[in-house]
């Protein structure tokens, strides 16, 4: 037993923790440490950023272009991105689709593809979840019908999360009703520009415009675009979901959140005492504290064992339960702890250049709003309701 | 970052595994938790002989462990099969004791199985705080005289000597009291064992370390305790999952085993990730025991923290989803779900770790 990084982790943390305070512009870290929305500009600068240093497909094998690093460089480099309040990298092409493509897609769509995600010209989407298929996502009924070299396309994606920004979409689409229904499903890439596809925005309850909807009739889509064989794209799905397991405990970021509601329990003052020292409070901070530090651990086991070759089983499930949920705690603990500022909605205080006065304090002016955010967070990626089905069927198996 | 235990605990977990599981019926265990003393004395020897105590003790006190990690593996293999031996309470807690007091030779004693002793610290106002002493120590020409009450002393009964805390001029020591000094009322333990209401009155004690030291004395025991304890519990967690597991695959109602209900099978998954999540919460503690400070204060005062927690879901959890049967005393499971929550009534409870965690939050 052995609950300490090697001397040469350690360096390469330093490393990557110099490297962030030197590069990360300091506009965006603020943005990303007040929950403010960041914009397709804001994202992308911070991607060309990223590759430029060749740390963009810190995923990656080196075989791809990628840094080659193993499970445990690539969680502290994950980590300490968090720890600089650091615009979190889009997943869809470079941790979703990306890998994918390395296992399952042609020389030609590697070399075509991968780069192109690296370097800002595509930005990819996700087409899963469908208006009838959300938890059930096997259901799914976007057809894709084969006519000469193209599929003919007709259906309706939904949650299609930064769609609004997308070059492209990884869909999912039924091109078969025999059999089982996972077994008529295939792995399509399909360019927005498209005639026939259409972009509609979901309003999300904390007023946000993050996620859409995603129209397709009759978008004829290349053959070549086909990943894989026809048929096979759950296993492909599967492969993807499964792919990222190094950071699905969002370890960093909570312990940045912690550290953000620490410093503001501090500040804030009830009965001329600090709110940290309530014990009602100090309770809540400390229960969520306690669980986030048996949860690193955990999430240190499942590394030691990726790092080892192993694959996580359950604990991948285990770990989103527990991960969103202590995000969520987060969340509420600090609404509650701005009173009744945290009834405000301000978005023009996170202005670069604002002058206030605020109303709660300065890096604090949408804690509602970040919190009825996070509720998203035990829905999406498999809800915690199918997480559990996961954790029972691996081990108990019925 | 090795997350493995080294090849001589390995070796020592199946040791222990071996034995138990060969010679360790719990029907007999059940049986002597009723009974006097509470425990099977010829059970504590063969663990004494198979290295169990020793492993508790670093090798300059006669052991050949002593670290947190041996600790752990000890008690998670005793609280696999529900081992009422006083490992804890006659060895590990006194032994450490008399160890920082330079007592060898009754450490030695320890290890080999040949002596037990205990610790009569907390009293009965005090609800676990071990600084709450209204035990009296008055100086006497050759030594001190003892006064005052100790409660729910764990196998008291057949001690030779017990280590008591009391309070002098210059603060809470510690003594070592003969047993013929004391008075025991004796009683047995709702989860089966024993224990004793300890009385003083003039008892003759000879002073243990420095007068005034007995805080930092109690609170490096304690340490021990609670990872001992916590480590204790992981143990029975696993025992009660695999009995969960195996009752979910082959009961049967409405015509299906229970376990392709998804009312039970959520409720198990929220059991197993909390169980993962104890684990995590032991190997913390375990290696926090070679730390200092208020960063091994809190990681410790996390893991009981957590183990009550989790103790308690898994003891509940497991008996609703088992049903009846898990009301009978017949039925193995609620001896363990037993022993899960009392293990939250010994050196502290969930509560009273939260609070230190935060306390100590303040102090770092």
């Amino acid at each position: 037993m052995d609950l300490n990084f090697t001397q040469e982790e350690v360096e390469f943390r330093e490393e990557v923790r110099g490297w962030l305070a030197e590069n990360l512009p300091a506009d965006l870290a603020r943005k990303v440490r007040s929950d403010a929305p960041l914009t397709k500009d804001d994202m992308v600068r911070w991607q060309l950023i990223l590759h430029e240093k060749g740390w963009l497909t810190y995923s990656w094998p080196a075989e791809f272009g990628g840094t080659g690093w193993g499970p445990v460089k690539q969680f502290i480099f994950e980590e300490e991105m968090a720890y600089a309040c650091a615009p979190r990298i889009l997943p869809f092409g470079l941790k979703m689709l990306g890998p994918v493509l390395m296992k399952f897609g042609t020389k030609e769509q590697q070399d075509y593809y991968l780069p192109r995600m690296c370097d800002g010209t595509h930005w990819w989407c996700q087409g899963y979840s469908e208006p009838g298929a959300g938890s059930d996502l096997a259901s799914l009924k976007t057809a894709a019908v084969r006519d000469g070299d193209h599929y003919i396309v007709n259906g309706q994606k939904t949650w299609t999360t930064l769609g609004q920004h997308a070059d492209w979409i990884f869909c999912l689409v039924r091109t078969s009703t025999d059999g089982k229904p996972q077994e008529g499903i295939s792995f399509l890439l399909i360019d927005m520009k498209t005639p026939g596809i259409e972009v509609r925005p979901i309003q999300t309850i904390d007023g946000g415009r993050e996620v859409n909807e995603v129209w397709l009739t009759d978008v004829k889509v290349p053959v070549e675009n086909l990943v894989g064989e026809e048929n096979k794209g759950w296993t492909y799905a599967k492969y993807l979901l499964t792919h990222e397991r190094t950071n699905i405990a969002g370890v960093g970021k909570s312990n940045q959140e912690l550290a953000r509601l620490k410093e503001l329990a501090a500040n804030q003052k009830r009965n001329g005492k600090p709110l940290a020292e309530d014990p009602f409070f100090a309770a809540r901070m400390a229960k969520v504290e306690i669980a986030l530090m048996n949860m690193e651990i955990t999430n240190l086991r499942v590394l030691a064992q990726a790092e080892a070759g192993g694959s996580p089983g359950a604990e991948s499930s285990m770990l989103k339960i527990l991960g969103t949920e202590i995000e969520q705690e987060l969340t509420d603990l600090t609404r509650r702890a701005l009173g009744r500022s945290a009834q405000a909605l301000t978005p023009e205080a996170d202005d670069q250049g604002f002058n206030g006065p605020y109303v709660a304090p300065e890096g604090f002016q949408n804690a509602s709003g970040v919190y009825f955010n996070h509720r998203k967070t035990t829905i999406y990626g498999g809800s915690t309701e199918i997480q559990k089905n996961i954790i029972n069927k691996m081990i108990v198996g019925l | 970052m090795e997350f493995t235990h080294t090849d001589t605990r390995r070796m020592l977990a199946d040791t222990i595994d071996r034995y138990l599981r060969d010679k360790y019926p719990l029907a007999a265990r059940v049986e002597a938790g009723t009974t006097e003393p509470g425990f099977q004395p010829a059970q504590y020897e063969a663990l004494a002989e198979l290295g169990v105590i020793a492993a508790l003790f670093p090798e300059d006190q006669g052991g050949f462990g002593g670290e947190g990690f041996d600790i752990a593996v000890v008690f998670e293999e005793l609280g696999k099969r529900l081992v009422n031996e006083p490992v804890m309470d006659n060895a590990l807690v006194p032994g450490s004791i008399l160890a920082a007091a330079g007592q060898s030779d009754a450490v030695e004693n320890i290890i080999a199985g040949a002596a037990r002793y205990a610790l009569a610290a907390e009293e009965p106002q005090a609800l676990y705080d071990l600084t709450d002493v209204e035990t009296r120590a008055e100086a006497t020409g050759d030594g001190w005289a003892l006064t005052g009450a100790k409660s729910v002393v764990k196998y008291a009964s057949g001690c030779d000597g017990f280590i008591v805390s009391a309070r002098t001029d210059k603060g809470v020591s510690l003594f070592l009291v003969g047993a013929d000094q004391v008075s025991l009322r004796d009683y047995v333990t709702v989860d089966g064992g024993r224990a004793a209401e300890l009385t003083l009155d003039g008892a003759a004690g000879q002073l243990l370390g420095d007068e005034g030291a007995g805080e930092a004395m109690l609170q490096e025991a304690a340490d021990r305790a609670v990872l001992a304890l916590s480590a204790e519990a992981l143990g029975i967690m696993q025992t009660v999952r695999e009995m969960t597991i195996e009752y979910l695959r082959t009961r049967k109602q409405f015509g299906v085993v229970i376990g392709k209900f998804q009312a039970l099978q959520h409720r198990m998954a929220e059991m197993l990730l909390e169980i993962e999540q104890a684990r995590s919460a032991v190997i913390n503690a375990a290696n926090a025991l070679s730390l200092s400070g208020a960063e091994r204060a809190r990681i410790i005062a996390a893991a009981k923290y957590s183990i009550g927690r989790i103790g308690r879901l898994v003891a509940e959890e497991s008996i609703q989803m088992h049903g009846g049967i898990a009301m009978t005393w017949e039925y193995d499971l609620g001896h363990f779900a037993k022993r899960l929550i009392l293990i939250d009534h010994e050196w502290g409870d969930q509560d009273f770790h939260l609070a230190r965690f935060i306390e100590h939050g303040h102090a770092a």
